[in-house]
């Protein structure tokens, strides 16, 4: 659990962090959002000591990071950026090491962490391992950057726009990538992005922030449906609201019971895509697949329509 | 920067300069137009090889030297802790960059006596300016990402240095090394007017006999040793920024 209690920067005369507070679940992914300038970053490298707070503390698993040497504390939490930051002398293999190789892992321990995190990622170690950064693809730089990041295998990640430099195909892949991953090895995971549709998609938790205060720290569905301030409200944007509020929602939750006709939907598809596919093919309903790809119902239009609507 | 002459013709061009400096004679025919007088065309005060391995010694200890103490300055320079001192460093070595080198020569001898020792403190002062200049340039301009990178990982200051800048600040301080030793390669002939060891001999001997063709000689072999070395280290640089990606990425944009 990571706390962070009334947590203030100054920089001469101006606040960039104005006395911010909040809580982050082990095991969750905090995302921090809000426009350039807001201090999201600022609050995010307090964290691990890259900006040392004017007042207020961090606790992580209840210790104050304060009682510990900035470098030990940062070997202990990942840290992957925009424009991944891989040492462009130094080999993919290398790079992936950067963190066991400071803590003195052994060169046996350290190859075969290498080896699991170039599979985990869907990179071939015998293709990749000795290659150089700049002979990557952008995405596969990325995924790389978050290699490394989590090769000490950190209980706490910070990722400030992660996905900031990638194209908008690779950048869905690379978020549903780090879900995944974040799901099967548990890591906390505090996120920084501008992009309140990343947020969405990402975040159990999201942050609003705006001139270095939090204005709302919410379930994404909380942020969406009840709003803090009229700031919040203009960065979901009122026209994609109804989309972003179905996008939360994998289709099996919304199954009903009745016949429909064509191709059916696996159910942790989310009822966005549904709504999509139903308007594209004129249909009323459409067919929804269990995991074993067996028929378990059907969603439709009008039930779709009723639950893109405010909540009363 | 690099001259476009492929590898053959360097390794030619020294392999006729090792053969002029240990088999002078078989150049005579082509130096003796340049006598008057029946003087001797090849220069026979002295051994042309030692004078030549003399004049590389005091260029390479005291372009070694200024190295070491350009880039151990622009190193300190660069830590939070010696920030205060970068525009003092500036300024020192710039002073030693406007001091002529017959002025420094001229300056030293009353101290250190004739000899190398001049020579030395005059070519190590004059080396300092692009070294120094460069490896500040190399440690100020590392990508902010890599930088920061380097620090969330939770790498200490000593390591930072020497496993992420200095190795990224390579090529551009190797640079300056190229400079300050074409520099000195040049100015080191003046020594001899000091008495130091080294190819002004040669060409000194020839402007006080009148003899074009000593001068001739001492000039051609500064000036192909010049070249080499210095085709050696923008090849080595090259080769070091290569590894980093830039060069691709600037050769692909």
């Amino acid at each position: 659990m990571i706390e962070l209690q009334h947590l203030t920067k100054r920089y001469g005369g101006t606040t960039v962090v104005d006395n911010v507070s909040l809580t982050v679940e082990a095991r969750s992914i905090a995302v921090i959002v809000g426009t350039s300038g807001s201090g999201k970053t600022t609050l995010m490298r307090m964290v691990n000591r890259l900006v040392e707070p004017t007042s207020g503390r961090v606790l992580i698993d209840g210790v104050d990071t304060a009682t510990i040497a900035p470098f030990e504390l940062r070997r202990r939490i990942g840290y992957a950026i925009q424009n991944h930051g891989l040492f462009p002398h130094r080999t993919v293999a290398q790079n992936i090491a950067t963190v066991p190789a400071l803590l003195g892992w052994d060169s046996g321990a350290i190859a075969a962490r290498v080896n699991e995190l170039l599979e985990l990622f869907g990179l071939d170690p015998a293709a990749f391992a000795k290659r150089y950064p700049h002979e990557l693809s952008g995405g596969q730089q990325q995924r790389v950057g978050v290699a490394r990041a989590l090769a000490a295998k950190p209980n706490l990640l910070l990722m400030d726009e992660p996905f900031g430099a990638l194209d908008p195909i690779v950048r869905t892949k690379a978020q549903e990538d780090l879900k995944a991953i974040q799901r099967t090895l548990g890591t906390t995971i505090i996120l920084v992005t501008h992009d309140m549709e990343e947020a969405i998609s990402l975040g159990d938790r999201i942050a609003v922030m705006d001139g270095g205060r939090l204005l709302q720290y919410a379930s994404p569905n909380e942020i969406l449906v009840r709003p803090a301030t009229a700031f919040v409200d203009d960065l979901i944007g009122t026209g994609d609201r109804p989309f972003r509020l179905l996008s939360l929602t994998p289709l099996a939750e919304a199954v009903e019971a009745g016949p429909a006709e064509g191709e059916p939907m696996p159910g942790d598809r989310s009822l966005r895509d549904a709504l999509a596919e139903l308007l594209w093919s004129k249909r009323a309903a459409l067919p929804v697949a269990g995991a074993d790809g067996a028929v378990i119902g059907r969603v439709t239009l009008d039930g779709l329509l009723k639950r893109a609507a405010r909540p009363a | 920067m690099k001259l476009g002459a492929p590898l053959l013709i360097r390794i030619v061009v020294f392999l006729l300069l090792v053969l002029f400096l240990t088999r002078p004679e078989l150049f005579a025919p082509l130096l003796e137009p340049l006598t008057q007088n029946g003087a001797p065309a090849i220069y026979n005060q002295g051994d042309l090889l030692a004078l030549t391995l003399s004049h590389l010694r005091t260029v390479a200890v005291a372009t070694g030297a200024a190295a070491v103490v350009a880039v151990g300055f622009a190193i300190l320079v660069t830590r939070p802790i010696g920030a205060e001192f970068l525009p003092l460093s500036r300024s020192i070595v710039n002073i030693g960059q406007t001091f002529p080198p017959v002025a420094v020569l001229a300056l030293a001898v009353p101290a250190v006596g004739f000899g190398e020792k001049p020579t030395l403190i005059a070519l190590f002062l004059y080396g300092l300016l692009p070294i120094f200049e460069n490896t500040l340039t190399g440690l100020t301009r590392l990508p902010p990402a890599v930088v920061d990178a380097a620090n969330g990982m939770g790498m200490t200051e000593t390591q930072r240095l020497f496993r992420v800048e200095l190795p990224l600040a390579f090529p551009v301080i190797l640079e300056g090394v190229r400079l300050s030793t074409v520099i000195a390669l040049a100015t080191a002939t003046i020594g001899s007017t000091v008495a130091a060891k080294g190819l002004g001999e040669v060409i000194i001997a020839g402007l006080l006999s009148n003899n074009l063709a000593f001068v001739v000689q001492g000039g051609v072999i500064v000036g192909v040793l010049a070249v080499l070395l210095s085709d050696a280290f923008s090849a080595l640089g090259d080769a070091a920024a290569r590894r980093t990606g830039r060069v691709v990425r600037a050769e692909a944009a």
